[in-house]
This record gives C-alpha cells, structure tokens and sequence, in this order.
C-alpha cells in the first residue's frame, strides 16, 4: 500500500480537534438523557441541585456541548484531515491552523464558565433579551473567529497546491472539505454581526438594549446553513469514503458530486426566514419566497442520495450481491465504521421527509416549536451527523494514533444501539409534537399536559436510557482504542472511493471558484438585502436584558 | 470541448426529473394552501416599546383583555410576561362558539411563544413586536394556549385558555 503520508504534526493536530470534539460529546451526552427521563417521570435534576441548578441549565450544557461545540471541533479537524491528504500536502501555514485551534479552544473555556456558573442559561439559541454572563459571548466569538482562522489556513494550502498543480481537478475530499469550509465563512457572518454589534456591548453594559427580532434574524441567517455545515463533511464520508469501506464501490458520479456541494453553498444560506414563518416582524411575502428556495436545496440531497446509494450498490454487486435490494446486505456491515454510517443514512431519510414538512410555509403553524423539532434534529445532527461522525473516528482514531480499534464488535453495537434507541426517542417526539406538546419543556411539571400523552413521554425516556448506553458504549471504545497496546501492523488505509469517471473528465466549471461565490453573494444580496436593510433602518435597542432563570 | 459537458446516467437523470416533479408538487401544495384557502404565517403588525407596553395609559396592553368589535367579532389583547411571573395577561378569555376572534399578541420582557391547541393558531411573541392572527372558534371547548419559546424557569408553567361556550 503506497498512500501518501500525513506529516506527524498535522496528525497531532487532526488528533486534537477530535479529542475536543469527543471530550465535548461526552460530556454533552450525559446531560441529554437527563431531559428523557423527566418526561418520563424521573427528575434527576432534583439530586444536581448543588451542581446543577435546573433543567434549563442541563439542557443548555447539551445543546452548546453537542450541537455546537462536539460538531464544530470535529468538523475542523475532519476537513484539515480531508485537504492535507486530499492534495497530498502539507498545511501551508501550521501556525496559523495552531492559532485557530487555541482560539476555539479558550473560547469554549470561556463560554463554559458561565454556563456552569449558571450565568448563561440561554440555551445554543440564545435569544435576547434573555441576557447571559459576557464571558459566554466572548467564547462563541472565539470559537467563530478561530474556525474561520482555521479556514483561513485551508484556503492557503490549496492556493499553494493550485500553484503547483495548475491543471489537475482538486481531488474530491478536499473540493467538499473547502467548499464546507468557505459556506462556514460566509455564513457565520450572522452569528457574527449579532454578537459583535448588540449582544457583546450589550451583556458589557456599553449598550442599554437590543433588538430582538433584528437579532433573531441575524441568528439565523447562520442558523440554517449551520444545519449544511454540520451535513457536507458526513456527505463527503458518504460520497468518497463509505463506498470503499462497504465493498470496493466506486463514487458513481464525480461531477454531479461537485455540483451538489457547489448548490448548496449557493442555496444553503438565503432561506433562512424558513426558521421564521411565524416571527412577527418579517412579512409573510418574504417568508414564502424563502420557502421556495428551501425545496430547492432538497435538490442537491436528493442528488446525494442517488450518487451514494448507486455507489455502494456497485460495490456491493461487484462483490455478488443480487436482487433489487439484496445487495444490501452484501454490504460490509461487520465493519463498525460501515455500519455505523449506512445506518445513518437510512434514519436520515425520515429526517428530511421531517425537514420538508418543517419548510413547507403553512404546515410549520401546526410544529413549529413543538416536540418535533427536537425530534427531528436529532435524526439529522444527532443521528446522520453525529453516527457518521463516529463512524469515521473508527478508523480516523486508529490511523492517526497508530493503535487498533478496541473490540470492533462492541463497536458495532455500538451503533445498532444508538439506531435502536434513536427510532424510540424520536419517534415518541415526532408524534407529541404533532398532538401539541412543546419543546425546551420539562413535560412532566407543565400543567396543561393530558393523559393522552403520557405513553409517549415514557418512550422518550426509554429512547434517551437506550441513547445514553450506547454514548457510553462508544466513549469505552474510544478510550480503550486511544491507550490500546495492541498497535496496526501497518498504517491504517485511508478509504478514499474513485470516481467512475476519471475527474480529468469532469467539466472546469466545476472546479472553478470564482463564479459560484459571486453566485452565492449574489443571491445573498437579493433574497436578505432588502428585508436586513428595513429591519437595521428601522432598529429600535428598546430590549434592556432580563436573566430570569 | 466534449470534457465541458456533464456525464449524467440516464438512471440518474430520471431520478433527478423525479426530484423535480416531487419538489414542484410539494411547492404547489404550500401555494394553495396559502393562496387559495388562507393558510397564512404572521406579517408585521405594529412596533411597540416593550419597557412601557404595560403600563403606558394609551397602550392597549396596559388593559389587556377581550373587546367585542361587533356581534360576534373581537379582538383579544394578550400581555406575555416572565416578570413577575411566568404568565398571560388575561389568563382566561370566554367567547361564544362561532366567535371570529383577532389576537394581539406581545411580550413585556423575553420572548416568548403562543401556540392555541387544535388550531392553526402558533407564533412567536417578541418583545417589541405585535404578533395578530385571527381565528374563528366553531367549536365548543377548551383551547389552552402554551408558551412555545424558552422564556425563563417559568417556560414550562406557562399557558392559559380560551373558553368557547
């Protein structure tokens, strides 16, 4: 096996970032079943009190630790990993990569310190005017900031290998890796301007007041995009890597892959007003066109399903599979990382039939807020995202550490569990939201619960138990994996799919910048220009903070 | 130049007009039901100060309550707050069946949600802001209506009801 080889200080590097990430989710996990079991009937929040002040304050350990923070580290290290050894070169400036890497790192420290202190118990939403400690604004600002530094240092090196390798097609997993990383820059501008220009001087008493839909609509003009930033470096998995891991299949269509990634950077930003169909202060004329545009990003998902689904199949027919769908099962599912990633894929499907329903306009009035949502983005960012992102760190932890994945078949398991307790907790949430319960509620204290509900609120809580095994399952396996003595015979092999096609075939244009950022600005301008201009016009600081928690 | 263009599978091709047709239907869905039978999301209403919205006189919410505009039409002027408490402001409102009832909706402090049960009534309540829909209540009833944004400790105790008799 002749693969390029990672320089050693890029592997430590790609090894911090997980360690973060993972340290992140461990931490995050143990506060999410917490939730489950109290709609279950059993408040553990009761024995926290000393540590722990309320249900709230779990809920927000959980949603910063898990959405933000175990996804955004493992992010930054998977696509460094990506672009290092997709163009077989090392970064262009380590420096810099070191420098953002500290940044993010002092930024969750200092974002913590209040969420502990219970000073910032505003969930990874944190609308105003519910106003947290400074020191939790300063941390997101930083780990913002530091991952664009990051980003900043990727584009480097890609300008560096465009210099020394004028004519050739950017290799596949670091176009996804740099086309994720570019859709981060532009779209945590929002996050961004609404920090830095209300939400910091204001928590700083610089400022009297904020502007709670202006903020709102600055909060999600990341907030979606941030769903596609935490989705393309799975998709990347499941374009290039998973085919090869699951049979020897090869990516079914190279060009077509790249204009998926190149739509959604387009489209994946200027439909943000679909998180606020029912915000008072934007005109249903602009809410509407916006859900227009959010069919259009199905598109290239649905584009995605087909290349990956056709690429395992060839794999799985190379190696006998028959039948319209007995080739599944020829698919390599002994192998935890395959395993892990297909069944990721089969719960995102009901994920995105959930999302569509979320986007449509008009049918939002009957979820929006309701215990759906939760439910939903746990089959996406907490099951797609979060079960590929483990199953790549099923090989990704043993190549660069150099020792073998302790007990693979508990790895397995692993995954089996999480799929199982995922359909349970889910589930049960999809179908209170649709009988009118509401999220970030303990449901078990509300007072205008029916009886109808209780069954359902009891399957949360068995959904979150079996959830909470199988995190606990996979922090062993990473643990044991990380000090395993037993160390690879030779270095483990980085599974990078080919495409059918040779990418010299694959059209320019679509291996060409410039045009799809202009596009991408472009349609930011038009679909946000007009609404962002009148809302910042007519701005009225009139929200003094409020911590009432 | 045979290298510009895109090799597209005809299996693939087909799936894609698929996703097309699918993505076109389901935006068609969405229309009519916005368009043709007025299913419609919230539109800017009125800015109000959300430090005096309680207490100035001339403000509407500093008197929430029902107002009967005509025989069988009101409007509803709902306070939501978490200061002192966590609550709507009437808790209770009593309207015959068949009222056409048009909330006013808007918040003294945080932001907060307003979701009236078996109806299609469901948006948020943020400071500084009005947020008006109009419903007609056919049948008879209790309607609790719940607060669907974290708004505090107090979120979850949150709610109150429409009576229709």
């Amino acid at each position: 096996m002749n693969q390029y080889q990672v320089p050693t200080a890029e592997k430590k590097l790609v090894g911090a970032h997980l360690l973060v990430a993972i340290l992140a989710l461990a931490v995050g996990s143990l506060f999410g079943p917490l939730q489950a079991f109290e709609h279950a009937g059993w408040d553990v929040y009761v024995y926290l009190k000393p540590l722990i002040k309320s249900y709230y304050q779990g809920l927000t350990v959980h949603g910063v630790l898990n959405a933000l923070v175990w996804t955004t580290f493992f992010i930054v290290g998977f696509l460094t990993f990506n672009v290092v050894f997709g163009l077989k070169r090392p970064l262009k400036n380590m420096i810099l990569a070191k420098v953002g890497f500290w940044m993010m790192v002092v930024g969750v420290v200092a974002a913590a310190i209040p969420i502990l202190a219970n000073q910032a118990t505003v969930l990874f939403t944190f609308y105003p005017p519910l106003k947290a400690n400074w020191a939790f604004y300063v941390g997101l600002t930083l780990v913002v900031v530091g991952s664009w530094v990051e980003g900043w240092g990727l584009f480097m090196t890609y300008a560096a290998w465009r210099k020394e390798n004028p004519n050739e097609r950017t290799p596949f997993i670091a176009f996804g890796s740099l086309v994720t990383a570019l859709l981060w820059q532009i779209c945590t501008l929002g996050v961004a301007v609404e920090i830095l220009t209300m939400l910091l001087p204001w928590s700083l008493g610089l400022i009297e007041g904020v502007d709670p839909q202006l903020a709102r609509t600055y909060f999600w003009f990341t907030g979606h995009p941030l769903v596609y930033f935490w989705l393309l470096p799975a998709y990347i998995s499941w374009y290039a890597m998973l085919p090869k891991q699951a049979g020897g299949g090869k990516m079914f269509s190279d060009s077509l892959a790249r204009l998926a990634f190149w739509i959604f950077l387009v489209l994946s930003t200027p439909l943000g007003f679909h998180h606020q169909y029912v915000d008072p202060g934007v005109p249903a004329a602009w809410k509407f066109i916006h859900s227009m545009l959010t069919f259009g990003v199905f598109f290239p998902s649905m584009m995605t399903a087909f290349t990956v689904i056709a690429s395992l199949e060839h794999g799985a027919r190379k190696n006998g599979g028959k039948g319209a769908l007995g080739w599944i099962g020829k698919l390599n599912w002994s192998d935890p990382s395959v395993a892990s990633q297909l069944l990721a894929g089969i719960l995102f499907f009901f994920g995105g039939i959930g999302g569509l329903a979320n986007a449509s306009y008009n049918v939002n009035l009957v979820l929006h807020n309701t215990a759906f949502i939760p439910g939903h983005f746990h089959l996406t960012v907490a099951t797609a995202v979060t079960m590929s992102f483990m199953g790549i760190s099923y090989w990704l932890v043993p190549y660069l550490t150099g020792r073998k994945l302790w007990q693979p078949k508990w790895a397995t398991i692993q995954a089996w569990v999480w799929f199982v307790g995922m359909i349970i907790f889910s589930n049960s949430m999809h179908v209170l939201g649709l009988l009118g319960a509401p999220r970030r509620v303990p449901l078990n204290q509300a007072p205008y619960v029916p009886a109808e509900w209780n069954s359902r609120l009891f399957q949360v809580g068995i959904g979150g138990a079996i959830l909470f095994v199988s995190g606990a399952i996979y922090l062993l396996v990473m643990f044991k994996t990380a000090t395993n003595k037993e160390r690879v015979e030779k270095e483990v092999e980085v599974p990078v799919a080919e495409a059918m096609q040779d990418p010299a075939t694959t059209p320019a244009w679509l291996d060409r910048w410039a045009p799809w950022i202009y596009g991408s600005v472009a349609l930011i301008v038009i679909m946000y220009g007009p609404m962002l201009f009148e809302l910042i016009k007519n701005i009225s600081l009139t929200s003094p903070g409020f911590r009432v928690w | 130049m045979s290298a510009q263009k895109i090799h597209v599978d005809s299996y693939e091709r087909n799936w894609m007009i698929v996703s097309f047709v699918l993505l076109i239907l389901f935006a068609t869905a969405v229309s009519v039901a916005a368009f043709g039978m007025g299913i419609q999301v919230p539109s800017p209403e009125q800015r109000v100060d959300p430090r005096t919205v309680a207490t100035d006189p001339n403000s509407p919410w500093s008197n929430p309550g029902l107002r009967e505009v005509s025989s069988g039409v009101y409007d509803a002027y709902i306070l939501a707050r978490a200061v002192p408490q966590w609550e709507y402001l009437p808790k209770e409102i009593t309207i015959p069946v068949g009222a056409k009832v048009t909330f006013y909706v808007t918040s003294a402090d945080v932001q907060h949600g307003f979701k009236i049960q078996n109806t299609n009534a469901n948006f948020m309540v943020i400071p500084g802001q009005v947020s008006k829909l109009t419903i007609t209540f056919t049948k008879a009833g209790t309607y609790n209506f719940i607060c669907t944004e974290f708004c505090g400790s107090g979120h979850g105790v949150m709610y109150g009801a429409v009576i229709v008799k």
